[in-house]
């Protein structure tokens, strides 16, 4: 049976970080980088991280799919919260995942993502799903700053009605050191652009390609979608011509648009490829890093049948221009703020509690009520309904993705938040059940009483005094939100 | 229901310190302050004493957990003493303790005090502190402006309500407070206020501006409670006696049943019927001639003229505008200064409130004094948020 993808999606952050105004902040130090004032990045908020990117990116993907049939979840990133904790199992606990399914996560290459995905392929009958995000930390005037942009993609992987079979595989494990990070350093290293243009893609790519090709029985000229990343001018457009591939079949790099989101890339640029290929099709997916993974897809006649919820084209359409460089630097940490007395409360998290309620911290899972029927957050022993209060009568109710609207908020400037005003107030389900909750990719302009608002998977808190990442759920308004009620 | 306890307890004395930044003192100081002031009032010597509640809410950042800071401050003589915590609602609390003591025969002559030194911080507005190892982990990130501001947006929308009109009656509450605290040289804050400097200050959770906030205070205040029989055989004539005290509990439907809008405090409405029930009061709008209710915002107070069923539903702000709960109003609210401008040492708060009734029912107010003499005062004190509270309520007057 045909392996393949049989779903796919992505996530890009609303904020787009416009590049003039990060040159105009940085060109009195490197005035190199005016070539680069072009566009915007993705820049993700302050309470984002690779696994709240990549567990928005799955639930792009998985829509409505079964997440009961899941065997496998991956996880490929070089910006994991964790170095020692296993990052797809928090993306497994936000997508109520059973414990059966097993968790991988990839690092250490920009083309982890990529890796990540040939291995699920390669590996069991699935369905798998495979997810990568990137978040890079980078230092200001850099120009990695500049072309980096944070998302992540999702796919899902598996035997039978694919939407894109895998045609071949083909790589290179290969000690070419472009870059590199070390361990317990923030930011990158990089060797000169010429010498990574001219002894790594120029040498490294066409190889793996004619390797491919050879394995597949086709040529570059019947490739129609060549998905590469890198952020080097005059890089893929030239590797694709001395293989043969069309011109037109070279996919945008999403540079302008994005900025390069680093071991998710490849992925983001496939899952974009993906909605607008055309049965037979054939999608050429590379990554390069320590070598080079190279990927060659055919789309089948049911590629139009699955569309992600919001997909790449989606997610970039859905944006906000951010021209302040300062909060791009205060949410990366790459700037010390002062922060006032009221950021110093402890953020310790017992993580003994943490795990037994993490059904209701991590899946957002709370109760129905199996006498009246009562929706209620966090599930409790008793039902909360005052004409019930049936006793130990609840079963799990996931809450994730249940239209809520505003009953009330406030947006306080009080409190600490890293992002003032904190947005927050009480959210009430159309179907039952209510929450006091964070909202997040907000103004106050955007915020009412009867305003639809969905649920996402965020960093609640960081104990920097522990390195411990603490996530929730928040309310952000719902696509296409129409204000209704009063 | 049960016979209640109107009449029972009366109270003996009752003390309260300066209210304010009391940089100079520590919560001990406090505490003698009010307690001297008291035993002098009550006119009874310190080893009369027989039970003690304690009231403090912060205590974690203030004089520690138990009944042992009250008792060495005040060096009481190895009596009972339980320390009471139930958010800002603490003060009214203790003083329910020992008023169901004497209430109850099994002390003749009990005290209640309140104390919170708020001021050791660092920073305005009430410390930062725990919610708990599991709430922390998913409660939104509110502090006490942000969750009461959002008693604003339900209210307007439930009685269509502009922003510009809800504004000025909270803007109102506030300058008549400030009035009302510049005649109280207790006061923590005695400066009179315009509405334009209400209107215009600094937002701090939308649509509450600085203005709409009560101050953050040190202080304490305590009571001496007896029978009136007691009172009467030592020599009290002009005698105040509790007529009710009801405390309501939330039980979690306003934060997870979509039975509440969001505009009201379930509690308030709860307390203060049975306090009436209690009180034999049958129109409190009629029957009630003053009320100190918990102002922590301007918002606050609006919303709980109708949860203690005085303003009808959805006429606070006609009744705040017309000045019904001004000094010179029908009910006057807040006479002393409220929360706002008294100003709010939590685990003293209740007591305070029950203090300022004490005075004017005796017509001991000074420049402050109701004109008319009171025959019956009300106090509501509210802990917690909007969507999760402890509400107490009680009615005190004359014992006739």
């Amino acid at each position: 049976m045909a392996k393949g993808i049989l779903r796919y999606g992505a996530y890009v952050p609303m904020r787009r970080l416009q590049r003039k105004a990060m040159v105009a902040a940085n060109a009195w130090f490197n005035g190199a980088l005016k070539s680069q004032s072009k566009g915007e990045r993705a820049m993700a908020n302050w309470d984002e991280d690779s696994v709240t990117m990549a567990v928005a990116a799955a639930r792009d993907c998985l829509g409505d799919f079964s997440r009961d049939q899941l065997s496998a979840v991956h996880l490929a990133s070089t910006t994991l919260p964790f170095a020692d904790r296993l990052n797809a199992g928090i993306v497994a606990g936000a997508l109520n995942l059973a414990e059966s399914v097993a968790g991988h996560d990839h690092s250490a290459s920009q083309r982890a993502g990529l890796s990540a995905l040939a291995d699920a392929l390669n590996a069991a009958k699935g369905p798998i799903l495979v997810t990568a995000a990137e978040k890079r930390r980078t230092k200001a005037a850099s120009p990695l700053e500049l072309s980096s942009g944070d998302g992540a993609a999702a796919l899902l992987v598996g035997e039978g009605d694919v939407i894109a079979e895998l045609v071949a595989h083909a790589n290179r494990t290969v000690d070419f050191v472009d870059h590199y990070r070390g361990d317990g350093v923030a930011y990158d290293y990089s060797w000169e652009e010429r010498w990574i243009r001219d002894e790594g893609y120029n040498k490294i790519v066409p190889a793996t390609l004619k390797d491919l090709f050879a394995k597949a029985g086709v040529t570059g000229a019947d490739v129609a979608h060549f998905c590469m990343p890198c952020t080097l001018a005059k890089v893929a457009g030239p590797i694709a011509r001395k293989a043969g591939i069309p011109d037109a079949a070279v996919r945008d790099n999403l540079a302008l648009v994005c900025g390069d989101t680093g071991a998710a890339h490849a992925l983001v640029m496939f899952a974009h490829a993906l909605e607008s290929a055309k049965p037979g099709d054939l999608i050429l997916v590379v990554a390069f890093g320590q070598g080079c993974d190279a990927l060659l897809f055919r789309a089948t006649d049911k590629i139009a049948s699955v569309k992600p919820a919001r997909g790449v084209s989606g997610y970039l359409a859905r944006k906000r221009e951010e021209t302040n460089y300062q909060k791009f630097l205060a949410f990366n940490d790459t700037i010390e703020l002062e922060r006032g007395m009221r950021s110093e409360l402890d953020k310790a998290t017992a993580l003994s509690s943490l795990y037994r309620n993490r059904g209701t911290l991590t899946g957002f899972v709370g109760g129905k009520c199996n006498v009246c029927g009562t929706l209620q957050f966090p599930k409790s022993n008793i039902c909360v309904n005052p004409n019930c209060n049936a006793f130990h009568s609840q079963e799990p109710q996931p809450f994730s993705d249940l239209e809520g609207r505003i009953m009330s908020y406030t947006a306080d400037n009080l409190t600490y938040s890293a992002d003032p005003p904190a947005c927050y107030g009480m959210v009430q389900f159309d179907a039952g059940g209510r929450v006091m909750i964070d909202f997040t990719d907000v103004t106050p302009d955007d915020i009412d009483v009867g305003r639809k608002m969905d649920m996402v998977f965020r960093i609640k808190d960081y104990d920097g005094q522990r390195g411990f990442t603490r996530y929730f759920w928040k309310a952000t308004p719902a696509e296409n939100a129409a204000k209704q009620g009063g | 229901m049960a016979r209640g306890i109107k009449d029972k307890v009366a109270i003996l004395g009752m003390g309260c310190s300066k209210f304010g930044e009391r940089w100079d003192k520590e919560a001990d100081d406090l505490m003698v302050e009010a307690f001297e002031e008291a035993l002098k009032d009550a006119g009874i010597e310190k080893n009369q004493i027989e039970a003690a509640w304690f009231s403090t809410a912060i205590e974690d950042q203030h004089v520690g957990k138990s009944g042992t800071p009250l008792a060495v401050a005040l060096r009481l003589p190895q009596i009972a003493v339980t320390r009471v915590e139930n958010f800002c609602a603490s003060g009214t609390d203790a003083f329910r303790g020992a008023v169901y003591a004497v209430a109850s025969g099994a002390a003749d002559i009990a005290l209640a005090l309140g104390v919170e030194k708020l001021k050791d911080t660092g920073y305005g507005g009430l410390p930062q502190r725990s919610r708990g190892v599991l709430n922390s982990m998913w409660w939104a990130n509110a502090s006490a402006p942000g969750n009461f501001a959002q008693l604003a947006a339900a209210y307007r929308a439930k009685h269509n309500v502009s922003k510009e009109d809800l504004k000025r009656a909270i803007a109102h509450i506030s300058v008549k407070s400030h009035d009302n605290g510049s005649r109280n040289p207790k006061a923590h804050l005695q400066n009179k206020v315009t509405m334009e400097q209400v209107l215009e200050a600094p937002i701090v959770a939308e649509p509450l501006g600085l203005f709409d906030c009560c101050g953050v205070s040190d202080g304490s205040a305590c009571a001496i409670v007896t029978t009136p029989e007691i009172a009467r055989s030592l020599g009290k004539t002009d005698i105040i006696s509790v007529k009710a005290l009801q405390l309501s509990v939330s039980n979690g439907v306003e934060a997870q049943h979509n039975s509440w809008d969001g505009s009201y405090f379930a509690t308030a409405r709860v307390a203060s019927k049975k306090a009436y029930q209690e009180a034999g009061v049958q129109n409190p709008r009629e029957e009630i001639d003053l009320i100190e209710v918990h102002d922590c915002f301007s918002v606050t107070e609006l919303v709980t003229m109708e949860d203690i069923h005085i303003s009808p539903e959805g006429r606070a702000i006609y009744d705040v505008m017309d000045g019904f709960y001004d000094h010179d109003g029908k009910i006057p609210c807040q006479i002393d200064g409220g929360l706002k401008c008294f100003g709010h040492p939590i685990g003293a708060s209740g007591m305070r409130m029950i203090y300022e009734m004490y005075l004017q029912l005796q017509g001991k107010a000074g420049p402050r004094q109701r004109k008319e003499l009171p025959r019956l005062g009300m106090t509501h004190n509210l802990g917690g948020f909007p969507h999760q509270n402890v509400c107490s309520v009680s009615i005190v007057g004359r014992y006739e």
